[in-house]
């Protein structure tokens, strides 16, 4: 099965969570956000803690199940606290 | 006009941006940090955004409150960085024909801010900080 590598991007407690702004993360092709998702559960479980966990690509939150491509760069959105 | 700045709000400038000779009512929502939170005091907060997406979405937000409201002019301006205690972190400044409108559309705004941009607060404390709303 053929991989992709994708860019991910954090913010707020996303970032203390990961340890830095951003990390790869190598994903089957034609994975969907919620098998990224778990996979950064499994790798970060502080993430399950969290109240939500939103994922962004290209500046929109994106549905769980709306497939991952090559290039895409992932945006973890944790709870939003603005105001 | 909406803008994430790391200055000082100037709310006098958000007032005349939405000055408007059809207007009738201009309603302004200013939000500030608070000293406490539960008790324990607070000695600043830190925003920290993810800048184009909060333009994005505060951009929907509007266009929501446009199909609702007769809103003849709008300014939202919220800080990114420290913001000290008594500062505005959030300002949104709305004018309409009327006041009912200019009421209703100002707080549908701020209350929609606060559920889906991308924008976090941290508590900074004595001994400590947190970053608000992430636990449930």
């Amino acid at each position: 099965m053929t991989e992709i590598q994708i860019k991910v991007v954090a913010f707020g407690i996303a970032r203390d969570i990961i340890g830095g702004r951003g990390v790869d993360l190598n994903l089957a092709s034609g994975s969907t956000v919620a098998q990224a998702m778990n996979l950064l559960k499994d790798r970060y479980p502080a993430f399950e803690q969290l109240a939500s966990l939103q994922l962004a690509i290209n500046e929109e939150y994106v549905p769980s199940d709306r497939e991952i491509l090559a290039g895409d760069e992932l945006v973890l959105i944790p709870p939003v606290s603005g105001g | 006009m909406i803008e994430i700045t790391k200055d000082k709000i100037e709310v006098a400038k958000l007032i005349a941006a939405v000055s408007d000779e059809g207007a009738g009512a201009t309603d302004v929502f200013v939000g500030t940090t608070r000293n406490k939170t539960s008790d324990k005091p607070v000695v600043k907060l830190d925003f920290e955004a993810y800048e184009p997406m909060a333009i994005k979405e505060l951009q929907k937000i509007v266009n929501r409150a446009k199909s609702q409201w007769p809103i003849l002019k709008y300014a939202i301006s919220h800080r990114v960085g420290v913001v000290e205690i008594g500062e505005e972190a959030v300002v949104i400044a709305v004018s309409t024909p009327h006041r009912k409108a200019a009421f209703e559309s100002c707080k549908f705004i701020i209350d929609e801010l606060k559920k889906t941009v991308p924008i976090w607060k941290k508590e900074i404390f004595e001994d400590g900080d947190v970053w608000v709303a992430a636990h449930p």
